[in-house]
């Protein structure tokens, strides 16, 4: 075990203790997001920016349920289709509590919220530029995926599948291409639909997995919250135990010698 | 009396009034706010600085639940 010790979760100079990243959307009430939160044992959560209700004043507020000072919040650009939208945000974000390490994605389309790579590469270049860390949300093209390490992205985020699909790791080779080649964590981010999808992605050795809607929209959030968190442990352990070769005829488990 | 436009909503409010004095009018905290005035980000410490004038667009935004 002392090796797993070592095992160091860190993106850019974070260091993360979960490798299984949650989303705090989609939820009954914020009393259930932090309750799940805190099964799955996720110490980094995406936020989102968006207008205080100014007419609401009673409305509950995330911070008042999540403290930022106990959490690593991540703020996200969701909803952004151009990178001026997407830069906008973040800055926001950075005023609002001097947030550098943060999670960019620019979609393109509404059907399918499939990344806007031209848009997605454009914001990565301004943001580093502007000192930010980004972690980009992106597709599972492995060049591309590439050029934005290149150009200094802290963490590389292909999607599984589409944003809240739960269709689960559509593309391994892919994703297995982007994990050899990629020096900075690799991140599964999007349409995990289920607790063994992120160990799947965990084995292949991901570096960690992001997860919302497959833990809000259980059935029990909070069970499937630990779950999760269970899966993401066991991948890991996994992937850093190493598989045994695979032989396509048996091998008998018992010693052949001396059978009576 | 000047017309400005918060969060996409008209208000009127005070002529001369500054980006504190609409925040502490809707009793919002600027610690968990971040502020744009017509597109511009305006810093914590300019918030009593930064006046007010007709038509001017205030955005006042923070976190949310989000994947």
């Amino acid at each position: 075990m002392g090796k797993l010790k070592k095992d160091i979760f860190k993106i850019d100079k974070t260091i993360i203790k979960s490798r299984l990243i949650v989303g705090t959307g989609k939820y009954k009430n914020f009393k259930q997001t932090a309750e799940a939160i805190k099964m799955s044992g996720a110490d980094m959560v995406t936020v989102a920016v968006r207008r205080v209700n100014i007419l609401d004043k009673k409305k509950p507020i995330l911070t008042d349920y999540l403290n930022p000072k106990k959490i690593i919040y991540l703020p996200n650009t969701a909803g952004c289709f151009t990178s001026s939208d997407a830069l906008r945000t973040l800055r926001l974000a950075r005023e609002m509590g001097g947030w550098k390490l943060v999670k960019l994605e620019v979609l393109g389309d509404k059907k399918t919220l499939y990344p806007n790579m031209i848009e997605t590469i454009k914001s990565t270049k301004i943001l580093v530029k502007e000192g930010f860390k980004v972690m980009v949300y992106c597709t599972d093209d492995p060049l591309l995926a590439k050029k934005l390490e290149d150009y200094g992205a802290s963490a590389i985020m292909p999607l599984a599948s589409p944003i809240g699909s739960g269709l689960g790791l559509q593309n391994k080779v892919n994703i297995a291409l982007i994990i050899k080649q990629s020096k900075v964590p690799v991140i599964v981010d999007a349409g995990i639909g289920t607790a063994s999808d992120a160990t799947v992605a965990m084995e292949m050795g991901c570096d960690g997995v992001l997860v919302n809607s497959a833990i809000a929209q259980a059935k029990n959030p909070l069970l499937m919250a630990k779950a999760f968190k269970n899966a993401v442990m066991s991948g890991r352990e996994s992937f850093l135990a190493g598989r045994m070769k695979k032989n396509f005829f048996a091998i008998p488990s018992s010693p052949t010698k001396g059978i009576i | 009396m000047a017309k400005i436009q918060l969060n996409g909503k008209k208000i009127t409010i005070k002529p001369k009034s500054s980006v504190l004095d609409i925040l502490k009018r809707y009793k919002l905290d600027s610690r968990k706010l971040a502020i744009e005035c017509n597109g511009f980000i305006i810093p914590r410490t300019n918030l009593k600085k930064t006046i007010l004038k007709e038509n001017d667009k205030l955005e006042v935004v923070h976190f949310i639940g989000g994947g």
